[in-house]
């Protein structure tokens, strides 16, 4: 037990410390110096009530895009498809918000726009589940190019049907729009965190419970394990493979809500700016591990929010090289480990 | 004289698709997947920028390119290599740690976090359609040859040979003595340059380098590269394809036949199809996203 402790948290240890050296290296090349940077930082993000309601909006959607990815991973499936699982199930919350009468409660709406949001997510997911379950063909692959032509389709939509004049979102949802934590605790003022973030927590506690003590949870865990065992044991692959798709898009999906029904009120063209990659990097520093995703999503909001505290002094793109320097040494440092962890025992 | 102009403006828009999915082919018939093709053409694009300004010369500014592509895709062999990372990840990180530095360095060098100044690069700026300034872009030629040569270097050279074995068999060419790391080490560190070389055309043609300027354009080479089903030539053939559907809809703007956003889907559609293998199935190199001991 503590020895997978260890081969669990080691990988994210080394990681945040490359980034630190190479995060050293960026801000003296600015001619800045790397702790005070580091203190606006903190500053900007745990030390103040809106900097941290940002990061609790952040790592909302990203909680939601780990989850998907993880989940996937736990299958064997590698789903790089949740940047556009994201924005359809965010599209489709957004619809419904369209067609729901104004003034119903948002008790009642909530499961709604759940399901579509779900829905939106679920379908973009299945359809790579189903074609590697029937054509073989490689999901990453795949989920890279429904990317495109999800967006696509989506921008699409907008543009020529559903935008309000001079923007490129839609119209403004009236039903059961959810309500920012800032009207509970005033000094979130301003900042983007809404209820939402309870959502994510419960979904994650939700997932933990499916793979680790249900049965389809089980199935789902030996296929990635091992195909072939799997299959031998009883478990239909195939069957597993685009069911665990669309749970996958559906999380996905779900975390348009966030913004769509927590935050603007409405869909916008790009929303997801690069939400759903970032699950990818949430589930891996995660290690696939739902306690973990929810831990990694407040590290990478954090980075994401900590960039615009410190914009003024580096540029803060700064985040973005050492979030790709994060997930670079947690994927060299993985295998890594495991092969010390076994040599020692 | 239209259809000149039309083929003219495709092969204009297909020679970084030509580059980088060339880079993308002897990748991944090594068995390193080229998810990092649009990291390496942007990093290409910013180096190729970089270096023809303090330079004053545009070859000077290739030359960079093609520096910063190897460095960017050793990167990634390295730690696929080496450290047995997982590759799909190591590929995208690649690309979001191009996406992020490009503009780092971008307002440390230039004090912009947009584009670069105005840098030398290949024939004049005003040259639209015209033919004359085509044919006068040496990168035009290069990346011609550049698929001649892959074709050339995979099927007919004994390092070609075993850059295919590597990526169908590794342990079967380690048997028979083929060093597999260090060959898709050279694939890994070609497939840079030829990407990085598409890019620089990019930031050369237009004499300035701007942020995120490749927008898309490795993604597009990697569909090409399996659309292709792994050939140079026949994945030249999707590269040149994609482009003229590309012209097609520039040309064909004014019209609004068809909106622009299915063209755009057109290159990620029929991948997924040749994957599915409606129309004859795309068989990737066995081998591919797999270490070897």
């Amino acid at each position: 037990m503590r020895r997978t402790l260890e081969e669990a948290v080691l990988p994210a240890f080394v990681a945040l410390l490359v980034a630190a050296v190479v995060g050293d290296i960026l801000i003296l090349s600015f001619g800045q110096n790397p702790g005070s940077v580091y203190r606006i930082l903190i500053d900007g993000t745990w030390g103040n009530a809106y900097g941290f309601g940002q990061v609790l909006y952040k790592a909302t959607t990203l909680t939601f895009t780990g989850l998907a990815v993880a989940v996937g991973l736990r299958a064997g499936l590698f789903n790089i498809g949740a940047e556009s699982q994201l924005a359809a199930g965010g599209f489709l919350a957004a619809l419904a918000g369209l067609v729901l009468p104004m003034g119903l409660p948002a008790l009642a709406t909530l499961p709604i726009y759940l399901v579509a949001a779900a829905a939106g997510g679920a379908v973009v997911g299945a359809i790579p589940g189903a074609l590697k379950a029937r054509f073989g063909a490689h999901e990453v692959i795949t989920t890279i190019m429904l990317n495109f032509i999800v967006l696509a389709l989506l921008n699409y939509l907008t543009a020529a049907h559903l935008k309000v004049e001079g923007t490129l979102h839609t119209a403004e949802i009236h039903a059961g729009a959810l309500p920012r934590l800032s009207s509970m605790i005033a000094p979130f003022h301003g900042s983007a965190a809404n209820v939402v973030l309870l959502l994510a927590f419960v979904t994650a506690a939700a997932v933990w419970w499916f793979l680790f003590r249900t049965r389809r949870g089980f199935e789902l865990r030996a296929t990635g394990l091992q195909p072939a065992a799997a299959e031998y044991g009883g478990v239909n692959v195939g069957g597993v493979w685009w069911r665990t798709m669309a749970l996958s898009g559906a999380l996905a999906g779900i975390g348009g809500l966030n913004y769509v029904l927590g935050y603007k009120h409405y869909y916008e063209e790009s929303f997801a700016s690069g939400a759903g990659f970032l699950g990818i990097a949430v589930a891996i520093v995660g290690r696939n591990n739902p306690i973990g995703v929810v831990l990694a999503a407040f590290v990478f909001a954090t980075m994401s929010q900590g960039g615009l505290a410190v914009n003024a002094v580096v540029p803060k793109q700064i985040v973005d090289v050492l979030q790709a320097v994060v997930i670079i040494a947690v994927a060299a440092s993985v295998p890594e480990v495991r092969r010390l962890a076994r040599s020692s025992a | 004289m239209i259809v000149l102009a039309f083929l003219a403006q495709t092969l204009r828009i297909a020679i970084p698709y030509l580059f980088a999915a060339s880079g993308g082919v002897i990748s991944e018939r090594s068995g390193l997947i080229g998810l990092g093709l649009e990291g390496y053409m942007l990093g290409g694009a910013f180096c190729g920028a970089l270096a023809s300004y303090y330079s004053g010369s545009p070859w000077l500014g290739l030359l960079g390119a093609i520096g910063g592509g190897a460095v960017l895709a050793l990167l990634y062999a390295a730690t696929a290599i080496r450290f047995r990372a997982d590759q799909v990840v190591v590929g995208i990180a690649i690309n979001l740690l191009v996406t992020g530095a490009t503009r780092f360095f971008l307002r440390l060098a230039f004090h912009s976090s947009a584009n670069s100044p105005r840098v030398p690069g290949f024939g004049s700026e005003q040259s639209g359609t015209g033919l004359s300034s085509l044919v006068s872009n040496p990168l035009i030629w290069l990346g011609i040859i550049a698929v001649a040569v892959m074709g050339w270097l995979l099927y007919r050279t004994r390092f070609g040979l075993r850059v295919r074995a590597s990526g169908e068999h590794p342990e079967a060419a380690l048997s028979v003595g083929v060093p597999v790391n260090r060959v898709r080490y050279i694939a890994a560190a070609l497939s840079g340059m030829l990407a990085a070389l598409g890019g620089a055309y990019l930031a050369l043609d237009q004499h300035q380098f701007s942020a995120e300027m490749t927008a898309g354009r490795g993604f597009i080479a990697l569909a090409a590269t399996i659309f292709g089903r792994w050939d140079p030539l026949r994945a030249a053939l999707a590269c040149l394809f994609f482009a003229a559907a590309e012209t097609l809809q520039i040309q064909l703007q004014g019209a609004q036949i068809v909106p622009s956003q299915f063209v755009e889907m057109i290159p990620y559609a029929l991948t997924i199809v040749a994957l599915a293998g409606v129309v004859g199935r795309a068989v990737p190199p066995a081998a591919l996203g797999r270490a070897s001991e």
